[in-house]
């Protein structure tokens, strides 16, 4: 039962809501992993709201939460749309990166993905696997070898292609390993000898608790972050996260994963994600 | 915004200092600050509630006993630890080990816990203990884990299962039966089973987990899980739970930065222990889970063992010898034991972490927030701008060996000058420790006087100073 079914009948204003009722709705955000800090915000803000309803309130304070940027791809003026997927290990870079390449691809766009993750043992064969499915592309390099070796020479191919898109998968690092983030800094500098980056996308498990914002924070700290891919959300998990994300650093979510096949993949809808939320 | 437990706590006690004895109130407005940080450690909502009321009855019973310690707050925070301790670890216990060889371990999870790297750790665990693990390869969904696993097992030398090229194509509970029927017949003393990842709501892919279950009759079901998870930790356990069982829980991702309060809601609701932790990208990166250690972290107290043990890594240990050696002797420590220290630290990764982990972090918190990394790279630029007489012996430094020093480390002369000062400050105070005896072990980290993790001295923390030369002179550096 969605939460604010159960109090339909008592809905006549905010004020007409009892202060449990209140705690109930602020654990339900919590369930959803906004945090404590964020959801008491929220709570507090649709107390105090004059909407019609309780849930207009709330709904209406979420979206005010949500950031401002513009969820389109930023496309490169000229040449190829270059795209670094960036990420901690296990959130779904590489098929995000699939996924977006079909999407794209659907749009009659001709992409070039490039297989920069060469840490993880059989990332390079997994994206290339994906690269035979659509019939796409995948420059990559040896195993273990210079991830910014890699994307250098997909951008080149990109460039010399005229490909309309560039996707660069790299490999999962956590966020607090400087060492891990320094070579993510230096393909995105070697990259931008060829071309500049346009978007650099952080893909975020919506399975993550308040772990994610220090993700975002300093993935955006150290690269850049322009937009956020939302993965795993046909789990049980609500991604209350990205929300949270947005609350605090502005970072726009831009796409969201529903699952393994190249299809469960959507450009962000914030009706569709709020209600998600709050399972209204 | 984030603020730890321990931070909380001294916060929520500072107050009452000199104004005489806690009251239940206190307790009361305590346990609302743990509340909060438990929630922020991603502690499920269920049991911070539980958590929290036990809490606040024990300190309620002791409160009398508080009243007259010198440390009430203290006194509050042993017993949240204790409990946390109690819950994480309550149950802890080592895979068992079938009669009839093969021991047979599944492993299963969400998409992306890391399945198949610990397949691979585990197995090289077990290896390295003289086993003779054989790896199934029964993820045929997500494309080339297959080709992952074989990598996993050719590194490790473990030999791989694995008929079917998956990438979607074949049957994982074909695979598993045949897996354990090979294993038996060549007489592999345990087997383990690497399965697809899959969702606690996905009822199909649910049943395929029973039937791997059944078909390999598992002695060890565990169940991986991310350590960042947040507060669908419970859905998803419970899942699981329901869905195909498990005996453990192996915690991955361990060496992020999360508080890692799934560990604690997954312990506590599921009643499984967990088992192992996995720390990093290198298949060595594995080891039995503590749960004091996790305790410390999820209240932010600070990780020495752990801080200790990522030492030992980074610093070479001809030189942490040396100087074990050196300090045992009498001898001084000089600037090119510092700089040597430096380079060793920089390997470590953050500062910013590693003062994260020392206990009482929680109370600098601001500080080692905005702690300017840089200044590490500025402080070993003067000290590589000495000479090896000046390094060896800071006496000789006279003014214009400074102004030297400064020209060539692109610094000013009076940041030579306070880096000198702090140095023989810090030489000083060595000398102090060494009089008043160190903590065994520590040593060998060429880390002298690092405080233990006593719960004790958090408070008190605040204004200690580190014993460590760098740390020190990079904390009153600031």
């Amino acid at each position: 039962m969605g939460i604010f079914t159960k109090f339909l009948s008592k809905i006549k204003g905010a004020s007409s809501l009892s202060n449990s009722d209140w705690e109930e709705l602020y654990s339900e955000l919590l369930e959803s992993d906004i945090g404590p800090t964020l959801s008491r915000q929220l709570i507090d803000e649709a107390r105090k709201s004059k909407s019609d309803s309780p849930e207009e309130g709330l709904h209406q304070i979420l979206l005010a939460h949500l950031s401002t940027q513009s969820r389109e791809i930023r496309r490169a003026e000229s040449g190829p749309t270059t795209i670094l997927v960036v990420g901690v290990n296990g959130t779904g870079k590489t098929t995000s990166v699939a996924k977006l390449a079909a999407y794209l691809q659907g749009q009659k766009s001709n992409v070039v993905l490039a297989a920069a993750d060469t840490f993880r043992a059989a990332a390079v064969d997994q994206l290339r696997t994906w690269g035979d499915r659509l019939g796409i592309e995948v420059i990559s390099g040896k195993d273990n070898g210079d991830p910014a070796s890699v994307a250098f020479d997909s951008a080149q191919v990109a460039l010399g292609q005229k490909a309309d898109f560039l996707i660069i998968d790299t490999a999962g690092r956590l966020h607090n390993k400087n060492d891990l983030m320094a070579e993510l800094g230096k393909v995105k500098r070697v990259v931008e000898k060829v071309l500049p980056i346009n978007e650099v996308l952080l893909v975020i498990d919506a399975t993550t608790g308040h772990n994610g914002i220090s993700q975002a924070r300093i993935f955006t700290e150290s690269i850049g972050v322009t937009g956020i891919i939302l993965t795993k959300l046909d789990g049980s998990a609500r991604g209350g996260v990205a929300l949270a994300i947005e609350a605090e650093l502005g970072i726009p979510i831009k796409w969201v994963g529903t699952g393994e096949s190249e299809g469960d993949f959507a450009p962000f809808d914030r009706e569709s994600y709020l209600r998600g939320l709050t399972q209204m | 915004m984030f603020e730890s437990l321990t931070t909380r706590i001294s916060g929520a006690f500072s107050s009452l200092r000199g104004r005489g004895k806690l009251s239940a109130s206190d307790i009361e407005s305590t346990c609302a600050d743990i509340r909060l940080a438990l929630l922020e450690a991603d502690v499920a909502q269920s049991v911070v509630e539980n958590f929290v009321t036990l809490i606040q009855e024990k300190s309620l019973a002791a409160l009398p006993e508080m009243q007259s310690g010198t440390n009430q707050a203290n006194a509050i925070f042993e017993i949240v630890n204790k409990e946390l301790i109690e819950i994480l670890g309550g149950a802890a216990r080592r895979v068992r080990f079938a009669k009839n060889p093969p021991t047979v371990i599944m492993l299963a999870g969400l998409q992306g816990a890391g399945k198949t790297t610990l397949a691979g750790k585990l197995a090289k665990f077990y290896a390295d203990q003289g086993n003779t693990p054989l790896l199934i390869a029964s993820d045929l969904a997500r494309p080339n884990a297959v080709t992952q696993l074989q990598v996993v097992g050719e590194s490790i030398g473990v030999p791989v299962f694995a008929p079917e090229v998956g990438s979607g194509v074949g049957d994982p509970v074909k695979v598993a039966r045949d897996g354990i029927a090979f294993a038996k017949s060549k007489q592999y003393n345990m087997v383990i089973v690497d399965t697809a990842g899959r969702l606690g709501i996905d009822e199909e892919l649910m049943k395929q987990a029973r039937d791997i279950r059944d078909a390999v009759q598992p002695d060890e079901i565990l169940f991986v899980v991310d350590a960042m998870i947040g507060q669908d930790a419970v859905r998803t356990s419970q899942a699981f739970l329901d869905g195909v069982g498990f005996d453990g829980v192996v915690l991955t991702k361990l060496d992020g930065d999360a508080r890692g309060g799934a560990a604690l809601s997954i312990a506590s609701l599921t009643k499984r222990p967990i088992m192992f932790a996995s720390t990093g990208e290198k298949l060595a990166d594995f080891d039995i889970f503590y749960p004091d250690r996790m305790a410390s972290q999820i209240l932010g107290m600070g990780d020495v063992a752990t801080l200790a043990e990522q030492a030992k890594k980074a610093f070479n240990t001809d030189s942490a010898e040396r100087l074990e050696k050196k300090f045992e002797s009498g001898e001084d420590f000089t600037l090119e034991d510092f700089l040597e220290q430096l380079e060793a630290m920089s390997k470590m990764g953050s500062m910013s972490k590693m003062l994260s982990m020392l206990p009482g972090a929680g109370a600098m918190k601001k500080q080692i927030d905005n702690f300017d990394e840089s200044e590490l790279v500025r402080t070993k630029s003067i000290v590589q701008s000495m000479t090896p007489i000046e390094r060896r012996d800071p006496k000789v430094l006279n003014g214009a060996r400074r102004a030297r020093i400064a020209l060539g480390s692109g610094r000013k002369v009076s940041d030579v000058n306070s880096l000198v000062e702090r140095f023989s400050a810090a030489q000083k105070m060595m000398k102090q420790v060494r009089n008043g005896g160190m903590p065994q072990g520590l040593g060998g980290m060429g880390m002298p006087a690092m405080p233990k993790a006593a719960p004790k001295n958090v408070p008190q923390k605040k204004k200690s100073k580190s014993g460590n030369p760098a740390k020190r002179a990079l904390e009153e550096g600031q």
